[in-house]
């Protein structure tokens, strides 16, 4: 395997791991604030939930923690070329996220060991600075992302940056539209699977209080969050269109600049041929959603020099992946809040239950859909515009060795994860069983 | 002192801290390895309960020391992403098997075999996660990594695989046990303090051993970190008081000042990492890049210092909470009552309610050896 494949194949599968334990520490310890919070006004079940979620979260928080630290060293192991341009120009956001790590494994502890040790009012406080540092570190980390996808603040001069601004990342012009949309993504990717493990358990014992709580909260919270994320999502394709003509080009399988251009649903888009196969095409469809007028003029790839095109099948077929989980989760979503507006007790929808339970692993691909636009759909840039991922490699031979242990251990530790929380699932049922 | 120059005392700084507290987290995996005899199981649960509210804030220092590295000298990062790829690489394995180990073991919910096969793991890699660490600072310091117009141009295994290397990552290895003995001996229930009382011995002998072991190959290995040791003015003070921390250690453990002990580890360990620092002389890769070339961009720098500042002061209440919550004098006395008590699975969260709770310490008085 070439090194320069190695190195990014090592860099997608770290983030890729890394970003689904990310995701439910954002959202975990605001589902925990919630349950917490029905707790002190009494409800037992609630109380009962919280505690149960953080022992899950425990593993979860862990395994975020030390793939997030591999991945810190990675960016000097694989990218030495890329840190030492932009790591002054990075580094400002990475060292506010670092503080927000502190409050977050600070507060963590106190409130996974703290329960009996702190008062009440400390130990819900510690479960909100949890939730808000895990939310600011996510941001910060996003902003970093946006400044390699639309890179602002220094002069290029002979081969080094100057006039280097630290807090250029914040001023990235895709930094507002990737925080909201990573954001809401985070919290409606975990709660599906949490709404979709819940409704198993609910499925198979309706009259558990308990899973209803969750099942409810769960709800609740994929039902402000998944909306804003569509709405977010058409922001961050008019802003991709404007500032990066070459992923939309290649997220939408359009070949030749046109007006009028149509939105192509499903397809296979053939990159040597230059045309897209077997799509279903609205007229006008993506100028409207680019540009907000079915009439404007989208750019294709034809107007980016062919070495500077980003793979576009993958970006395309990533692209229509989450665009389908994101529809797909609206609908069962729709379908929750009509339960609720007709007051159907949740336990009893034995249909939107299953829909649930399918439909729990659709946030969480979506995420990792997305991502792989955004990254994918950058490519050959690793800082769009300005450096080359080719330039950036480091030029250790036999990175499929690394890329072969990190592998391994990733798969390892996603089993083994797996297992764990099945246990914690099934465990719970079986608790319960015996209380009745 | 420029800028630059406050950075790396503050990675210094940091540097000491994940030593302190990180590196103390890891010493408690090296010392699972060593619980032996009828109160093994009560040594792991323990060292378990002394890391399990904590090791999560302590391991972002590290986190911190690569931010700084990469902000403020990232010339000094690339060069060492490249040259010291496979020791990095190496410890980055063993953080992730220690930290994901120590969880399935706390949190999996497996059977006592289970259990015991996760310990296995999380104690190997926290033995060989320093190893790996201590060479990297030994390759640093050794001037055998060179770079020449930005390239690295020694190697792949230049400056950490040396006896140097092997000396400085033994020492790392040996300096965290002992600094979690010292603490645990401290901090633990009394079945169990005198024999971590014993280890800080044995573990303090080792590493004034290693410590010569280390100078002796040093000054093969690494003649101008030794001179620039030399060469500074402080060198006498901090030997003798490193002399004099290891002696009080010695002295000490187990005693009934157990503080002082631990006092005194602190200073030793903080003798250890000075003179390291007083060695590198402002670099960061010896000899070809220092604070004055590793690539500082002057306003990063500036705007860095007060992030940093503004950050320490939002954060050292809350670390100090924690560590008040859970390794003051009351957290102590209880966790003394509740290890005997508590049944070898629980983990923390499953403790019984308030009502049972009052239970425990008739029973643990009950069922103790
Ligand atoms: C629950 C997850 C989820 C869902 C349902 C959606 N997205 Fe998304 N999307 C993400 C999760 C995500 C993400 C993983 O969070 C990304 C990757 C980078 C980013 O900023 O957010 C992303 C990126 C991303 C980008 C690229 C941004 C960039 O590279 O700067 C666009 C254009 C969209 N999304 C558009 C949409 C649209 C039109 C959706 C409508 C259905 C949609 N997303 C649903
Ligand atoms: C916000 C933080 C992120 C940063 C700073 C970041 C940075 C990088 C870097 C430095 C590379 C290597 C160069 C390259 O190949 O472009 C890369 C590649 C990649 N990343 Fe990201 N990334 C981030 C988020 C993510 C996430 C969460 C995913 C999850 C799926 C992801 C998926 C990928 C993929 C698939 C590649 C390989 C692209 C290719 O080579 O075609 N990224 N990223
Ligand atoms: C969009 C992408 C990313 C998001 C949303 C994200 C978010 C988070 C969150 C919320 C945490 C803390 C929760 C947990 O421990 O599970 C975390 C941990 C961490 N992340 Fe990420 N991250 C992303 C990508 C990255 C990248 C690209 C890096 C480094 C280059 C990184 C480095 C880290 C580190 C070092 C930790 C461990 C902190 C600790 O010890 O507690 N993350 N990340």
């Amino acid at each position: 395997m070439p090194d320069l494949l190695a190195a990014r194949a090592q860099m997608a599968l770290s983030l890729a791991f890394h970003i689904l334990f990310a995701v439910a520490g954002m959202a975990m310890p605001v589902l925990m604030v919630l349950a917490e919070v029905r707790a002190r006004r009494g409800d037992a079940a609630s109380a009962e939930l919280a505690r149960r979620w953080a022992r899950g979260t425990a593993i979860l928080f862990a395994v975020g923690a030390v793939s997030g630290t591999v991945l810190s060293f990675e960016l000097g192991l694989l990218w030495p070329r890329f840190m030492a341009h932009a790591g002054p120009l990075v580094g400002v956001p990475f060292g506010l996220e670092g503080f927000a790590f502190f409050t977050e494994a600070i507060f963590l502890g106190i409130y996974l060991y703290g329960r009996e040790r702190v008062p009440p009012a400390m130990h819900l406080f510690s479960a909100v600075a949890v939730a808000v540092s895990g939310l600011t570190s996510g941001v910060f980390v996003v902003a970093v992302n946006a400044w390699m996808n639309t890179p602002v603040g220094f002069t290029l001069a002979d081969g080094g940056l100057v006039d280097v601004d630290p807090w250029a990342a914040f001023a990235a012009p895709a930094f507002p539209t990737q925080a909201i949309h990573t954001a809401l993504s985070a919290y409606g990717s975990i709660a599906f699977v949490v709404l979709g493990i819940h409704a198993l358990c609910l499925l198979r014992d309706p009259d558990s209080v308990l899973h209803h709580r969750a099942v409810q909260m769960a709800l609740g919270l994929a039902l402000v969050t998944t909306p804003l994320q569509i709405v977010s999502g058409d922001f961050a394709a008019k802003h991709v269109a404007a500032h990066q003509p070459a992923k939309l080009a290649a997220a939408e399988g359009l070949f030749t600049t046109q007006a009028r251009a149509p939105l192509c649903i499903g397809g296979v888009p053939d990159a040597d041929a230059r045309q897209m196969r077997w799509a279903f095409e609205i007229p006008g469809g993506l100028s409207f959603l680019a540009h907000g007028d079915v009439d404007a003029e989208v750019v294709g790839l034809d107007a980016i020099p062919r070495a500077d095109w980003p793979p576009v099948a993958v970006t395309h077929v990533a692209f229509q992946i989450m665009v389908a989980c994101g529809t797909a989760m609206l609908a069962l979503v729709v379908w929750g809040a009509w339960l609720r507006l007709r007051r159907r007790p949740l336990a009893r929808a034995r249909g939107f239950l299953r829909a649930a339970v399918l439909a729990a692993p659709l946030g969480l691909l979506a995420v990792e859909a997305g991502w792989t636009v955004t990254e994918v759909g950058r490519q050959p840039w690793i800082v769009h515009g300005f450096l080359r991922t080719a330039d950036a490699v480091t030029p250790m031979p036999k990175l499929a060795l690394p890329l072969a242990a990190f592998t391994s251990l990733y798969l390892l530790l996603g089993v083994v994860v797996v297992t764990m929380l099945r246990r914690h699932v099934f465990a719970t049922t079986r608790a319960e069983r015996v209380v009745e | 002192m420029s800028d630059p120059h406050l950075v790396f005392v503050i990675m210094g700084l940091v540097l000491l801290a994940y030593a302190l507290t990180g590196g103390a987290d890891l010493g408690g995996g090296i010392l699972a390895l060593l619980a032996r005899g009828p109160h093994a199981e009560a040594e792991r649960r323990a060292i378990t309960r002394a890391i399990g509210p904590i090791w999560e804030a302590n391991h972002v220092w590290l986190i911190v020391l690569v931010v700084l590295m990469f902000t403020v000298f990232p010339r000094a990062f690339a060069a060492l992403g490249i040259a010291l790829h496979i020791p990095i690489t190496l410890a980055l394995v063993g953080l992730v098997l220690r930290g994901t180990a120590f969880v399935f073991g706390a949190y999996g919910l497996g059977d006592d075999g289970e259990r015991a096969r996760w310990v296995r793991v999380f104690a190997w890699a926290s033995a060989a996660t320093p190893l790996c660490l201590g060479s990297v600072l030994a390759a640093v310091a050794s001037g055998e990594v060179r770079v020449r117009d930005g390239e690295v141009v020694s190697g792949y295994l230049a400056g950490w695989s040396s006896p140097f290397g092997l000396a400085t990552g033994l020492l790392a290895v040996a300096t965290f046990a002992l600094t979690a003995a010292a603490y645990l001996s401290a901090d633990a229930g009394p079945e169990v303090r005198p024999r971590f009382a014993r280890h800080t011995r044995t573990a303090q002998a080792i590493v004034v051993t290693l410590a010569l072991a280390t100078g002796l190959a040093a000054r093969h290995d690494a003649p101008a970190f030794v001179a620039s040791m030399r060469a500074s003015p402080w060198m006498p003070a901090l030997l003798a008081s490193a002399a004099a921390a290891a002696l009080v250690v010695w002295l000490t453990a187990g005693r009934a000042r157990t503080h002082l002990t631990r006092a005194a580890v602190v200073l030793e360990v903080t003798c250890l990492v000075l003179g390291y620092g007083l060695g590198m002389d402002a670099h960061l890769l010896r000899p070809d890049l220092h604070v004055g070339n590793a690539g500082s961009h002057p306003r990063t720098v500036a705007a860095l210092v007060p992030v940093l500042a503004f950050g320490t002061v939002l954060l050292a209440p809350s670390l100090w909470y924690l560590l008040a919550v859970f390794r003051g004098e009351r957290a102590r006395r209880e966790a003394a009552a509740e290890a005997e008590a508590e049944a070898p699975r629980r983990t923390p969260d499953d403790r019984p309610g308030r009502e049972t709770c009052a239970a425990d310490p008739r029973d643990g008085r009950g069922s103790s050896h």
